[in-house]
C-alpha cells in the first residue's frame, strides 16, 4: 500500500478515528486504526467494539493495500507535521512497518495485521431517514447533560431517541436523565422515521456524532435497528451499538399540574447562581430560591465559608415560595435556554420544578429541587 | 556520691503514694514503704515521660466475666459463631493458645470446653464510655484506637494535678478496677510508638516504661514485626531486604530504606532510632463506617444474602445516624469461598445515612457480583464521609417512592429510640 494525502485531509480523518480508541486497552489491535487504500480514496476505521468509525478522504493512491497501525501515535505525528504539508504513507508488509514521509521528516511504524481487525458485523436496519444536521445537534446538544454517569442504572447511560405523540402529532424525541434532572427534546419527525425502534444511544456515541453535525448544511442519513444505530455523511460513518436495557417511562416524572410561574432573563439568572455559588466550597453546592411578587432572591449559605444573597427583578404573582436547588443543575439548565425568557413552573419545595423556554414545549426540562 | 546516684523516682501501683527519691534497698525485693506492696514501680524517668498508651486487658472477655461471675474461671471465648473467628480470648483460653484473630473451629480444637460468646457491642461501647470519661479527668488529649486502647498525652498537666503523669495513670487503672471492675495495661514512653510497645511488655495488670537513656538498647534486638502495622506480607518484604531486628535497620541509611520501601521507609528509619513524631491526635476524624458478617455456610442464595444485607445496611446506618454523618460512597464487600475478596463501590449524587439508599445502592452492585459466589462473608459501609446536614438532600425523580420510605425510617428510627432496636424491624431482616 502506497499513497499520498494532504496534510489537513488526513488529521481530519485520523483525528475522527483515533478519539473512538479507548486510551487504556488490553487487546493492542483496538488501539490501531485500519487504512484501507483503494481507488481514489483511503478509509480510516477505528473500533472499541462498541462503536465503529470509518472516515474517508481523497488521497492519490500509488499501491492499493490495508494495514493497521497505533491511531494515537498517527495522529500525534500528523497533528505535527507542518500545514499544507504532502504526507506518504507506505506500508512494508515483509518488515511489518508503515513509514510516514512528509518532506524532511521520516517515521517508521509497527503495524498488525489487518486480518487481525475487528470489523462490526453490518446488520439489517430497521428503518432509514435523513434529517438536517442542525436539527440532530439540537437534539442531542440539549439532551446530553442530563446524562446519567451511574454505572449501575446503565440504562440512564444514554439519550433515548425515539418517535413520540405530542400535541402537534408525532415528534422525534430525545430524553436524558440521571434521576435529578431531566431534559426532553422534540423535533419535527423526518420523513421515514415513524416506524423507528427507540433506542438507547450511548453517552461516548452521542460525544462522537456531535462531530458530524458542525456542518448546518449537512444531512445526515440516520439507520435504526433494535440493537444498532449509524449517523453517515459522505464522508464518515459512525456505527455504534444502543444500550440494552429499558428506558424508565419518563412521562409520570414530567409534572403536569405545576402552577406557580417565574420568568427570568436565563443569562441574568444564570450569571447570578454562578456569583452567589461561588462561597460555598462544598461538591453538591445548593442555592436557595426565595420568591416574592416580581423579586427574586438567590442565596448561598455555607457555615464554614461564607453567605451571598442576590436579588434579581423578574415576573412572578404567585405565592412566596422558598426552594432549593444544586447550583450546577440550574446553571446548565439555564444555559440550554437561547431564545427567550427562562420559564420556571414550582408546586411546592419538595416537588420536581419543569423549567422551558418562553411557552415552547419542544424543549423541557425537569430538576428535583434539593433541601436547604 | 554513690548515695546520691542511686535514689530514683518511684510509685507504689497498690497504695498509690510515691517519692520523687526513693533509695532502693541494698538487698531483697523492694516494698513500698507506705503499704509494703510489692507492686512498687521505679525508673530514672518515670516522673518525665508523658506519652502514655492504656489497653485493656482481654476487654470483652472480662466485660462478660464482670457480668457472669459465674464464668469468672472458665476459659471464655468472644466470637462469632463456629465459621468466625475468635475476637476476644480470656486468659484462662490463653493459656490453652488460643489467640485473637484465630478461626473459632481451631480454637475449640485447642480448648474444647470454652465458653463461647457472641461480642455485645453496645455494652463493650457503653463501658468504653466509661472508660473514656475516666480519661477525660486526666488530659484532653486522648486518641482512641479502638473500644478498649487509646493514646493519652499528659505532657504539662503536672500542675494541674498535682502529681506526675505516671501517678495520674496509676489513678486511671485502679479507678478502672475499683469502678468498672476491668483491668488495663499502661505503657508509658516518649512516644506513640514506644508507649505502644511498652503497653504490651507485661499484661495484663501490667506497666511498663521505656525511658529516652534505654531506647537504643531496648530495641536493639527487637524484631520489626513489634511495630504495629508491619504485618506478615510487609515482613515477607522486610525479610527479603534482609531486616529481621531494629539493629539490621540501624545500618540502612535513610535514603536506601525510603527508596526500597516508600514513605513506610522513613518511617521505619526514625523508628529504629526510637523516633516518632506522630503526635497524640484528640480528634482523628471517622473515615469510613462499615459492618460485616461471616455466614454459618457459604451462600450464594439471594434470598439469605438480601437479608444479611438489609442487616448491615441497617447497622451502618444506625452508627452513621448516631454519629450525625453521611457518606457519599457505598462500598461492598464481598468473601468468596476460596476466601477471596470483592469490593464494589459506587459515588451518589447526594450523601446518605439512610439505611434504604444504602440497601438499594449496595443491593444493585450485589446483583452484579452475585454470580461470583458462593460467598462466606457479607459487608457494607460507608466512606467520604460529611455532616449530616449535607445528607440525603435531593430526591430522585425516577423513584418517587423514596421519599415516603424516607419517611418510614425516619419513623422506624424514633420508636427505636423510645422502645429499643427490637421493638420494630422489617420483614426481611428475619431472613
Amino acid at each position: 500500500m502506497k499513497f499520498s494525502i494532504e496534510r489537513a485531509a488526513l488529521l481530519k480523518a485520523v483525528s475522527q478515528a483515533q478519539s473512538v480508541v479507548e486510551r487504556r486497552n488490553t487487546i493492542p489491535i483496538l488501539a490501531n486504526v485500519l487504512i484501507e487504500a483503494e481507488g481514489a480514496q483511503v478509509q480510516f476505521r477505528a473500533t472499541d467494539l462498541d462503536i465503529e468509525v470509518v472516515d474517508k478522504a481523497p488521497a492519490m493512491v500509488e499501491r492499493a493495500g490495508a494495514t493497521t497501525v497505533a491511531a494515537t501515535t498517527l495522529h500525534e505525528i500528523v497533528r505535527k507535521l507542518p500545514d499544507g504539508a504532502m504526507v506518504v504513507l507506505t506500508a512494508d508488509s515483509a518488515a511489518g512497518r508503515l513509514t510516514v514521509e512528509a518532506g524532511r521528516s521520516n517515521f517508521s511504524l509497527a503495524t498488525l495485521p489487518r486480518e487481525d481487525f475487528p470489523v462490526m458485523a453490518t446488520s439489517d436496519y430497521d428503518v432509514s431517514f435523513s434529517a438536517p444536521a442542525a436539527v440532530l445537534r439540537r437534539l442531542f446538544d440539549k439532551s446530553k447533560f442530563a446524562v446519567s454517569t451511574e454505572e449501575t442504572r446503565y440504562y440512564l447511560n444514554g439519550v433515548y431517541m425515539h418517535v413520540a405523540d405530542a400535541d402537534g402529532g408525532k415528534v422525534l424525541r430525545c430524553v436524558a436523565t440521571d434521576g435529578h434532572r431531566l431534559a426532553r427534546i422534540d423535533a419535527d419527525l423526518p420523513a421515514g422515521a415513524s416506524g423507528m425502534p427507540g433506542v438507547i444511544v450511548p453517552r461516548k456515541t452521542v460525544g462522537e456524532l456531535r462531530k458530524l453535525l458542525d456542518d448546518d448544511e449537512a444531512e445526515i442519513a440516520v439507520s435504526v435497528s433494535e440493537t444498532k444505530v449509524r449517523f453517515a455523511t459522505p464522508a464518515i460513518t459512525l456505527t455504534s451499538k444502543v444500550i440494552d436495557g429499558t428506558f424508565p417511562d419518563y412521562s409520570r416524572v414530567i409534572p403536569m399540574g405545576n402552577t406557580r410561574r417565574l420568568e427570568v432573563d436565563a443569562t441574568e439568572f444564570a450569571k447570578a447562581v454562578d456569583r452567589v455559588s461561588t462561597v460555598s466550597s462544598e461538591r453538591s453546592r445548593a442555592v436557595k430560591l426565595q420568591l416574592g411578587e416580581d423579586r427574586l432572591v438567590l442565596s448561598v449559605n455555607a457555615p464554614d465559608s461564607g453567605a451571598a444573597e442576590e436579588e434579581l427583578a423578574v415576573a412572578y404573582g404567585d405565592e412566596s415560595l422558598e426552594i432549593g436547588f444544586n447550583a450546577k443543575y440550574l446553571l446548565e439548565i439555564a444555559s440550554q435556554v437561547d431564545r427567550e425568557n427562562a420559564v420556571f413552573l414550582f408546586n411546592s419545595s419538595g416537588d420536581p420544578t419543569l423549567m422551558r423556554e418562553g411557552n415552547d414545549q419542544s424543549a423541557v426540562y425537569v430538576v428535583m429541587p434539593m433541601r436547604v | 556520691m554513690d548515695a546520691q546516684i542511686s535514689t530514683c523516682p518511684a510509685l507504689c501501683r497498690d497504695c498509690l503514694s510515691w517519692w520523687p527519691d526513693w533509695r532502693p534497698p541494698k538487698a531483697g525485693r523492694p516494698r513500698c514503704p507506705s503499704c509494703g506492696g510489692l507492686r512498687l514501680l521505679s525508673h530514672p524517668e518515670l516522673f518525665s515521660l508523658s506519652i502514655a498508651h492504656m489497653d485493656c486487658d482481654a476487654f470483652y472477655a472480662s466485660v462478660e466475666k464482670r457480668d457472669d461471675p459465674s464464668l469468672a474461671d472458665k476459659p471464655l471465648i468472644i466470637g462469632g459463631g463456629k465459621r468466625g473467628v475468635v475476637s476476644t480470648a480470656c486468659y484462662v483460653a490463653r493459656i490453652r493458645g488460643v489467640r485473637s484473630a484465630m478461626p473459632m473451629f481451631k480454637a475449640l480444637e485447642l480448648c474444647p470446653d470454652a465458653v463461647v460468646l457472641r461480642p455485645r457491642m453496645e455494652v463493650y461501647a457503653a463501658v468504653s464510655k466509661q472508660i473514656r470519661a475516666m480519661m477525660d479527668d486526666l488530659t484532653p488529649v486522648i486518641e482512641p484506637l479502638s473500644l478498649d486502647e487509646a493514646f493519652l498525652d499528659l505532657s504539662g498537666t503536672e500542675r494541674l494535678h498535682g502529681a506526675p503523669p505516671a501517678v495520674m495513670l496509676a489513678r486511671l487503672t485502679r479507678r478502672m478496677k475499683d469502678e468498672l471492675g476491668l483491668t488495663g495495661s499502661i505503657g508509658l514512653s516518649h512516644n506513640k510508638f514506644l508507649a505502644k510497645v511498652a503497653s504490651d511488655l507485661d499484661k495484663p495488670r501490667g506497666y511498663s516504661i521505656i525511658g529516652r537513656a534505654q531506647t537504643a538498647d531496648f530495641l536493639r534486638d527487637k524484631p520489626v514485626r513489634l511495630i504495629w502495622g508491619i504485618g506478615p506480607a510487609a515482613q515477607e518484604s522486610l525479610d527479603r531486604a534482609g531486616i529481621r531486628s531494629f539493629s539490621d535497620l540501624l545500618r540502612w541509611e535513610k535514603a536506601d530504606l525510603t527508596a526500597r520501601f516508600g514513605s513506610m521507609g522513613t518511617r521505619l528509619y526514625h523508628l529504629a532510632r526510637g523516633e516518632d513524631f506522630r503526635s497524640v491526635s484528640a480528634n482523628e476524624p471517622v473515615r469510613s463506617i462499615s459492618n460485616e458478617t461471616t455466614f454459618f455456610e457459604d451462600t450464594s442464595d439471594p434470598v439469605i444474602l438480601d437479608g444479611h444485607l438489609w442487616r448491615m445496611a441497617e447497622k451502618v446506618s444506625a452508627r452513621a445516624k448516631a454519629k450525625g454523618i453521611a457518606g457519599r460512597v457505598v462500598t461492598l464487600k464481598l468473601k468468596r469461598a476460596d476466601h477471596k475478596i470483592l469490593t464494589r463501590r459506587i459515588s451518589l449524587r447526594t450523601p446518605t445515612q439512610m439505611a434504604d439508599t444504602l440497601y438499594r445502592t449496595a443491593r444493585a452492585l450485589l446483583d452484579q457480583a452475585e454470580k461470583q459466589g458462593p460467598f462466606r462473608l457479607l459487608g457494607c459501609g460507608l466512606s467520604d464521609l460529611v455532616p449530616d446536614a449535607q445528607a440525603d438532600t435531593s430526591g430522585d425523580l425516577l423513584d418517587p417512592g423514596a421519599e415516603s420510605r424516607a419517611r418510614a425510617e425516619r419513623a422506624t428510627d424514633a420508636i427505636r429510640n423510645r422502645f429499643g432496636t427490637e421493638a420494630i424491624m422489617k420483614g426481611r431482616t428475619l431472613r
